[in-house]
């Protein structure tokens, strides 16, 4: 772009001429713009390559001190950790590199991949049910309730109730859900197999957390799905809840009744949405860190967030943020995919 | 291509920590001359004296970290006093938490750590790496000084054996020292034994079998544990290798040898509980992490005969404990004539550790507080406070003592010589909370055979012998 828009460029003809404004030399440019704008020569002012640092500029004013902060806590942590995943540090005053041994390592360890493999799991599985639970609840709330009169559609008889109790789990720190949901697993004495017991169920009665890994693996997803679900519900409400009744409407007209409604229009109209709340599902899913740490016994089954801790734990802090890392790729790659996955062309409405 | 992160401020620190590591030598060439010739000491130096054999200086501040778990922190406070109270000039300082090392290693790491710490609990320090990275200090002076009851006998003569070596790690001096002792074994309820089942305790196998067959007659599950942390089943297991194989046995585990559970007595033991599993004498289904308190709760109740357990059961259990159940504890049985080792051996090592961070500010304040952890007034009061046995000879005697105690304590006896130690399980902990956790727990629910089980620890022992990030304990 050469020639300058006229509002943007200074009154001054000569400079309109010289193709973009005068050319100021480097050092003077550079002190400029360091400088209050009120110190700024007339000649620099003219310049080009000035204007847009002076635009750069205004804006990093505004962003100073949040950028300041995103760089001290989010992303020196993280650059440490990546430092620290190549040395062998163990809590003491020095730390050796060690170049690659710790990803060596961990290529190597069983316990490693025996926790990756329950981590994908959940990665997988958590998404799907979470979502899917979210979408179905929330189209019950805004869009699968009779049609009353003067409405295009309404939802089920008390979904104002209901947004509010899916939503309860949410509100609950997780450490408390784990250990009541822990309760509610218990063998002997937990709710679960009380409830199957007193229905006559007794075949269905399991030792939910006594050791066997499937067991242990569904007990995890429902807890996981259970806390996160309500989320989901408000955030695809919200989404169903901007589509505009006409299209219901025009839906309606045309003779498409609920389900075909759900699919071809609610469905890809919220499609970003779901696209947002899968990968964050699947970064809580690769987490379930609290979850597994305080409900799961140990030799049940691990996620590849508790080795981590446990390796922290025995003190090698350096093949922990090794463990670290991998699982920062684990998501980003994750996250990448489901973009790519997910890519749709925006529809406007 | 090695590089060490140092900064100028650690290096005032070390050079200071240098100092302190002196003066151990020091004192034994002046063990009676006043102080003065360790100029590398930090700010507690004060002056060596009969009544200030570990040279406290009179005002200098003291921290003390206690983990606040089963046995809570008065036992500890008492000492603080007792501490306040001798110097009065000082300030105490007393935390509990049951987070210790959340707590404490980061100041460990900067170089302002507490003056006493209680590395205990779930949440506790590595002592290992702690060690190893020069963070702990020598305690062996304190062992060579005085007690408080009496001058002309050593700390370490009032100690029962084994408290010393617990707190070694394989390195020169003792850097951690244990409290408590605690004996592990197969505890039962002397009332269901001997009155309901009208049996002695089993000293061989055999007479174990027949007991729990007799026991399955009237109901009762010969055994139970606590699902939730299978790796209870060492503390009825370990001393059975010792007892089967001998001591190398057992030494083959701590110093992480090949084949070491490859061993025929690891295997007859294993055989042996595989037995018990396959004639459902076990009582299951106690999951979750508070399985041991459902275990005890349903074992009180007289839902089985035996649990693996170690002596703070009796104090965890009083809530639910009839007055006339007569908890006793009973070494584990001979398994046949050609046992090593025999039948009384006891698992009863010292517990409840305490280590005094090298860098601290007062490490003499450190080093006086266990001093007078040590002394009679303080052990008796550790025992009225949560009914443990401290590790000062005979500090309890003469006092009213509950069953479960006054069985532990018959079983030391016993025991005499006999009392092995699992030291893997202290140096190597991932060894017992993970792997042998891991294996019991599908071995007691009959999921994982005899074989399988001393594959992977022995599988377990290999990793952790060539894993770069454990310090390894040398044979010495």
């Amino acid at each position: 772009m050469k020639t300058a828009k006229p509002a943007e460029s200074p009154p001054s003809t000569t400079a309109r001429a010289a193709a973009g404004g005068t050319r100021a030399p480097s050092g003077l440019l550079l002190l400029s713009v360091l400088l209050p704008p009120r110190f700024t020569p007339e000649r620099v002012k003219r310049d080009r390559r000035y204007r847009t640092l002076d635009k750069y500029r205004f804006i990093a004013g505004f962003l100073a001190l949040p950028l300041a902060f995103y760089a001290v806590f989010v992303i020196s942590p993280f650059l440490q950790a990546i430092y620290y995943s190549f040395t062998d540090w163990d809590g003491g005053a020095t730390a050796d590199f060690v170049g690659l041994d710790n990803y060596r390592k961990l290529w190597n360890d069983d316990r490693f991949w025996d926790s990756a493999k329950t981590s994908v799991s959940l990665l997988v599985a958590a998404p799907v049910i979470t979502l899917s639970l979210g979408i179905f609840f929330a189209y019950m709330i805004t869009a699968g309730g009779r049609h009353r009169r003067g409405q295009a559609v309404a939802g089920v008889v008390g979904s104002s109730f209901y947004k509010v109790v899916y939503f309860f789990p949410q509100v609950l720190s997780i450490a408390i859900v784990a250990v009541v949901w822990m309760r509610v697993f218990s063998t002997r004495s937990g709710l679960l197999n009380g409830s199957l017991g007193a229905v006559g169920l007794d075949g269905l009665e399991k030792p939910w957390l006594g050791g066997d890994y499937n067991l242990a693996l569904f007990a995890t997803l429902t807890v996981l799905c259970w806390s996160f679900v309500g989320f989901y519900v408000v955030l695809f409400s919200a989404a169903m809840g901007a589509i505009p009744r006409d299209l219901y409407e025009a839906a309606l007209l045309d003779g498409a009744g609920r389900a075909t409604t759900f699919f071809k229009v609610t469905l890809p109209l919220i499609w970003d949405t779901v696209r947002t709340g899968w990968i964050y599902m699947g970064i809580q899913a690769l987490d379930a860190f609290a979850i597994v740490l305080v409900m799961v016994p140990d030799h049940a089954l691990k996620v590849t967030p508790v080795f981590l801790y446990q390796r922290f734990r025995e003190g090698q802090f350096g093949y922990a943020t090794a463990i670290g890392v991998v699982l920062l790729v684990f998501s980003v790659v994750f996250s990448l995919i489901i973009m790519r996955v997910g890519n749709r062309d925006r529809i406007e409405y | 291509m090695g590089f060490t992160s140092v900064n100028r401020r650690d290096v005032m620190k070390r050079s200071a920590a240098v100092g302190l590591l002196a003066v151990p030598g020091a004192a034994a060439l002046s063990s009676c001359a006043t102080g003065g010739d360790d100029d590398g000491d930090k700010a507690e130096k004060g002056d060596k004296t009969k009544k200030n054999p570990l040279g406290v200086k009179e005002d200098a501040d003291l921290q003390v970290y206690i983990f606040n778990g089963g046995y809570d922190d008065k036992y500890a406070q008492f000492v603080t006093d007792m501490y306040g109270d001798r110097f009065g000039d000082a300030t105490t300082d007393q935390k509990a938490t049951e987070k210790i090392a959340t707590q404490v290693q980061p100041r460990l790491v900067k170089g302002d750590p507490p003056d006493v710490v209680n590395n205990s609990g779930a949440d506790n320090m590595n002592a290992g790496k702690v060690i190893k990275n020069k963070q702990a200090a020598d305690l062996t002076e304190l062992l060579d000084a005085p007690s408080w009851d009496d001058p002309n006998v050593k700390v370490r003569d009032t100690l029962i054996p084994g408290v010393e070596e617990m707190g070694a790690f394989g390195a020169d001096g003792c850097y951690q020292l244990n409290i408590a002792s605690t004996i592990y074994g197969n505890w039962y309820s002397d009332k269901m034994l001997t009155e309901t089942l009208e049996s002695d305790y089993p000293k061989t196998w055999d007479e174990m079998l027949a007991v729990c067959k007799k026991a399955k007659a009237k109901g009762i599950h010969g055994w139970t544990y606590p699902g939730g942390h299978p790796r209870y089943m060492l503390f009825s297991m370990f001393a059975m290798f010792a007892q089967a194989g001998g001591r190398e046995v057992i030494e083959a585990m701590d110093y992480l040898e090949p084949g070491a559970w490859k061993h025929d007595a690891v295997k007859s033991v294993f055989e042996a509980f595989e037995e018990l599993v396959a004639k459902k004498y076990v009582l299951t289904g106690f999951d979750g992490k508070e399985a041991h308190i459902e275990m005890q709760t349903a074992w009180t109740k007289g839902k089985a005969l035996f649990v693996p357990d170690g002596s703070w059961v009796e104090n965890e259990a009083k809530d639910t404990t009839p007055k006339d159940f007569r908890m006793a504890v009973g070494a584990t049985p001979s398994l046949d004539k050609g046992d090593k080792l025999p039948f009384g051996t006891l698992y009863s090592p010292p517990g409840e550790p305490f280590l005094v961070p090298a860098k601290a500010d007062n490490v003499r304040g450190g080093m006086e507080w266990l001093r007078m952890m040590y002394s009679r007034k303080a052990a008796r009061n550790l025992f009225k406070q949560v009914s443990v046995m401290p590790v000062v000879k005979g500090a309890i005697d003469g006092m009213s003592l509950p069953p479960g105690v006054a069985s532990s304590q018959k079983a030391v006896k016993a025991a005499g010589k006999n009392i092995v130690i699992a030291f893997w399980k202290e140096w190597y902990r991932e060894m017992f909370d993970e792997d042998f956790n891991n294996v019991m727990g599908k071995f007691m629910l009959g999921d994982m055979s005899v074989k399988e089980a001393m594959d992977t620890m022995e599988k377990a022992t290999a990793r952790v012998a060539k894993d770069p990030d454990v310090e390894k304990v040398k044979r010495s």
